[in-house]
């Protein structure tokens, strides 16, 4: 199986450690796993603030880089939300149309193609599982809360299979962090409060880590936690999954 | 006039943080009481599914709907007028009033009235207003909009209210016990319906099949007003309107649980014919409704049944307030229905969200809000509504992700200065660093490392 | 009359190819039991009190023991209440400002909302449900439905002028969200299933 790792940008620029462990957790269940290294951007940032028409290129540059591939895979729920959902291109539909079909956040790719029954991975602290709004309600990565559904969570099911890990129940167990892309500086004074409830939902519950599918929640999260000299961190879920932190 | 944002006004509440934390946890336990009742359902997603597709088929047949349900009523006694904006609205109103030489009116809760500011205009004219419903009194009294459509005055505390019923209904200075407070606006208001001869209330459902109008309440305020005056005006939106008596069923299951928590309003009252003597005016107003119609991508917004559940799920507006939104109807809702009254003024609003879709999921008649709320920022770009400034970053933005060469100097860059990070490309990046660290910096990006570490590519 | 035409014509442009309407039976089945224990509990979820009775003499009995009948005035439009309660004759609704407990009968009632149905055949006086302190309603046992599709099945083609679902007090939390009984209308209700 050929897979193409996308990894957006914020994740190549500040948290190339969750990449390498999305890297080496899909080499470890067999994938033939390549990096397109002209890859750039899902667009999202442009297309969230309203400017999806002047998204082509960015859309064009990531046909060109991903096609060709079985699958591509991203450790983000909200890029690869939008890929799945605005990913188009005049000069290659097709192309396009199969990678928008193709294209999966990691934890899915586990659970539903992969079918991972088993984790060699050992993680021995507190942690609270942050649902990130796009990998939940955008790509359906668990139950939503406002649903009269049954219950299930990708995520959790991959978390449970971690040893001595201890995941906390929270209050609001699936509530926005408040990042929301350009929203998190142009509606900074919200953004901010909802990302201080959010840390503290999960400090309550005394948690060591907050874990999640997106690193752009984390980052917000993270900057909140930072600067209230919190000892509380983040870490992506694929770091925990791989085993990186002993 | 250009009015403050969103962002603006929801820094100044945000000063008052125990507010926010109050606001916030308030309509929190709002949203939890409607996710119990609606769990109680076993079919409540297929009620959902229901009466969006009731709603989705009389817009599409809106036409006939309204001719019929205008029949009907007329048949029944009723006179129907028809008024193309809010300015038409009030004016029939007034005349209604004058005609009878009645210069008294008792409101209840009327959404469509406030879209119309039909207040401030019958004031003008020399009409005195009084609404009925408590919360929309208190915030008359207090000279404010409502914040929210169903809890009017959510943003006020009862010591502010215990303030303000001092000042207007002389009850005892300092006390705010809600119980005491609700007796005082009880004995204000009851007076109120006695005298008044004419009474305006809104619309939940009009019948095409019967000609006749529903109208929910706790407090019975709408029923008093109307079974005591000698007219009775009823303002609705041509989306008001549904098919079959039978489809109330569907409607009235979903409306107060999504909207509070409750299994049903107090009152539910079907208004088919006047009482003898006395008569029963309907004012259809379009008002934008059939431009919003005509909008393929944000016409299912006009199937809102104003339960107000999207405000009390909606992490922004609880703490952000409904004032924050500049507009009779606040919240994810809000923010799509306005900027079809007007793009300019309320181009801010859809912006005013994380998109994180929860609005759409509490909807009775799921609309997909947050994905009109994706919709309505390109259209507000395509018409030009947004800061030039930002138009030009985003276009600096879209070449540097279009050129792999240009990114990869961009992201070098970024992780010294973080200044192109994608999400702060407005140039109001100090913005994050108010309350926020930045993320620390990597010896190298992922792609170094790859380059070192694995041999393709 | 020039804006009914225009709004006609706007709709009529505007208004997407028409679609089907749902079908609604699905709701009619797999329902709860929609009993009067159901009926009960719901109601008194919501701020009423539900009595099972006899009969109309045992309601009687009960009303005496809860209000000062003869201090205060009792409206009712059923003849075996006379002992108790006085029919309305006026012709000016205003003139029930000073009902203190008004008894009215009801069509049937829903388990599902605690909800009652009562059409102006039953209460000559739309405001008597509302503008009186005290509420009771009764309801034969047999006549509560299960939900409220079984209650507009129920209604039907009823030619009304008016009707309505009460269920409950008259309330409001519009004060910081605290409940408070007694907002506009009742600041009780009886529900006595007969």
């Amino acid at each position: 199986m050929r897979v193409a790792l996308f990894v957006p940008c914020y994740v190549d620029q500040f948290y190339p450690q969750a990449a390498i462990a999305s890297l080496e957790l899909l080499e470890k269940y067999g994938c033939e796993v390549h990096y397109p290294k002209n890859q750039t951007c899902c667009g999202q940032p442009m297309a969230n603030s309203g400017f999806e028409h002047l998204s082509g290129g960015c859309n064009h540059n990531f046909v060109k880089n991903f096609v060709g591939y079985d699958y591509i895979v991203a450790p983000s729920g909200s890029c690869v939300l939008h890929i799945n959902e605005h990913l188009h291109d005049d000069e290659f539909p097709a192309e396009a149309k199969y990678i928008r079909e193709h294209t999966y956040e990691l934890i899915s790719f586990l659970t539903d193609i992969l079918k991972v029954k088993n984790l060699e991975a050992s993680f021995p602290y507190k942690v609270g599982m942050h649902q990130s709004c796009h990998g939940q309600r955008g790509l359906k990565l668990a139950q939503m809360s406002e649903l009269n559904a049954p219950a299930f969570s990708k995520p959790m099911d991959l978390l449970n299979m971690v040893k001595d890990i201890e995941m906390v129940e929270l209050d609001r167990k699936d509530e926005c962090c408040g990042f929301g892309g350009t929203f998190c500086v142009a509606e900074e004074a919200v953004s901010v409060k909802m990302g201080k409830d959010r840390v503290a939902d999960h400090i309550k519950q005394g948690v060591d880590y907050i874990t999640g599918v997106d690193l752009s929640c984390l980052m917000h999260m993270e900057g909140i936690l930072k600067r209230q000299n919190s000892k509380v961190k983040v870490i992506h879920i694929a770091e925990i999954l791989n085993g990186s932190i002993k | 006039m250009k009015v403050a944002d969103h962002a603006q006004r929801a820094d100044i509440f945000n000063q008052d943080e125990k507010r926010v934390d109050w606001h916030d946890e308030t309509l929190w336990w709002i949203r939890q009481k409607r996710d119990k009742i609606a769990h109680q359902i076993p079919q409540w997603e297929e009620l959902r599914e229901a009466a969006s597709s009731i709603k989705a088929h009389t817009l599409s047949n809106l036409h006939n709907y309204l001719i019929e349900f205008e029949k009907h009523a007329e048949q029944n006694g009723i006179k129907i007028h028809w008024a193309a904006d809010a300015k038409e609205h009030n004016q029939i109103v007034h005349q209604l009033l004058q005609k009878n030489n009645i210069n008294q009116l008792v409101k209840s809760k009327s959404m469509l009235t406030e879209e119309c500011h039909l207040n401030e205009y019958l004031q003008e004219q020399g009409i005195d207003v009084i609404d009925s419903d408590l919360g929309e009194r208190i915030v008359q009294l207090a000279k404010e909009p409502p914040s929210h459509i169903v809890l009017p005055c959510i943003h006020k505390t009862k010591e502010e209210i215990g303030e303000l019923f001092h000042e207007h209904l002389g009850t005892p200075k300092g006390n705010s016990d809600p119980q005491l407070l609700t007796e005082a606006a009880r004995i204000h208001l009851r007076d109120t319906f006695l005298t008044r001869k004419a009474a305006l209330t809104g619309v939940n459902f009009a019948i095409a099949e019967t000609g006749e109008i529903v109208i929910c309440t706790n407090e019975g305020n709408a029923d008093m007003g109307a079974h005591l005056a000698d007219i009775h005006i009823a303002s609705m939106g041509i989306e008001k309107i549904i098919p079959k008596r039978e489809h109330l069923a569907v409607f009235l299951r979903l409306l107060a649980r999504s909207a509070t928590g409750q299994p049903i309003t107090t009152y539910s009252s079907h208004f088919s014919k006047p009482r003898a003597g006395t008569e029963i005016h309907i004012i259809l107003v379009d008002n934008g409704r059939t431009r919003q119609l005509g909008r393929e991508d944000f016409r299912s917004s006009l199937k809102c049944i104003r339960c107000g559940a999207c405000m009390n799920t909606c992490p922004v507006y609880r703490r952000s307030g409904g004032h924050s939104y500049h507009n009779a109807v606040a919240g994810p809702i809000g923010s799509i229905l306005a900027p079809n009254l007007d793009m300019k003024d309320f181009a801010d609003l859809p912006f005013a969200s994380t998109l994180c879709g929860s609005c759409t999921n509490v909807c009775p008649v799921k609309i997909d809000i947050h994905e009109q709320l994706y919709k309505w920022r390109q259209v507000l770009v395509k018409e030009g509504h947004v800061d030039p400034k930002k138009a030009i970053a985003m276009q600096v933005m879209a070449k540097t992700l279009a050129s792999p060469t240009l990114y990869h100097l961009a992201g070098k860059a970024a992780r010294i200065t973080l200044k192109y990070a994608p999400f702060v490309v407005n140039n109001k990046f100090n913005a994050w660093y108010l309350q926020r660290e930045m993320p620390e910096v990597p010896k190298s990006s992922f792609g170094e490392w790859y380059q070192q570490n694995r041999k393709d590519s | 009359m020039m804006s009914r035409e225009q709004i006609l014509h706007a709709v009529k442009m505007n208004q997407p190819e028409e679609l089907a309407l749902p079908n609604l039976d699905s709701f009619f089945e797999n329902q709860t039991q929609g009993d009067i224990a159901e009926f009960t509990s719901v109601l008194q979820g919501i701020g009423a009190l539900v009595l099972q009775v006899r009969n109309h003499q045992e309601m009687i009995n009960t009303l005496k023991a809860q209000f000062k009948i003869g201090e205060v005035r009792v409206v009712s439009p059923l003849e075996s209440l006379r002992e108790i309660a006085e029919p309305f004759i006026g012709d000016d609704p205003h003139q029930l400002a000073n009902a203190e407990l008004v008894i009215l009968p009801s069509h049937f009632a829903v388990a599902e909302n605690g909800a009652c149905w009562l059409s102006d055949a039953l209460c000559s006086e739309r405001v008597l449900p509302f503008i009186t302190q005290h509420l009771v309603l009764t309801v034969n046992k047999e006549d509560i439905v299960p939900t409220m599709h079984e209650a507009y099945a129920r209604i039907g083609k009823a030619d009304y002028g008016f009707g309505t679902f009460i269920a409950g007090p008259s309330k409001t939390a519009d004060i910081a969200q605290s409940l408070v009984l007694g907002a506009h209308g009742p600041r009780s209700l009886i529900v006595f299933i007969i």
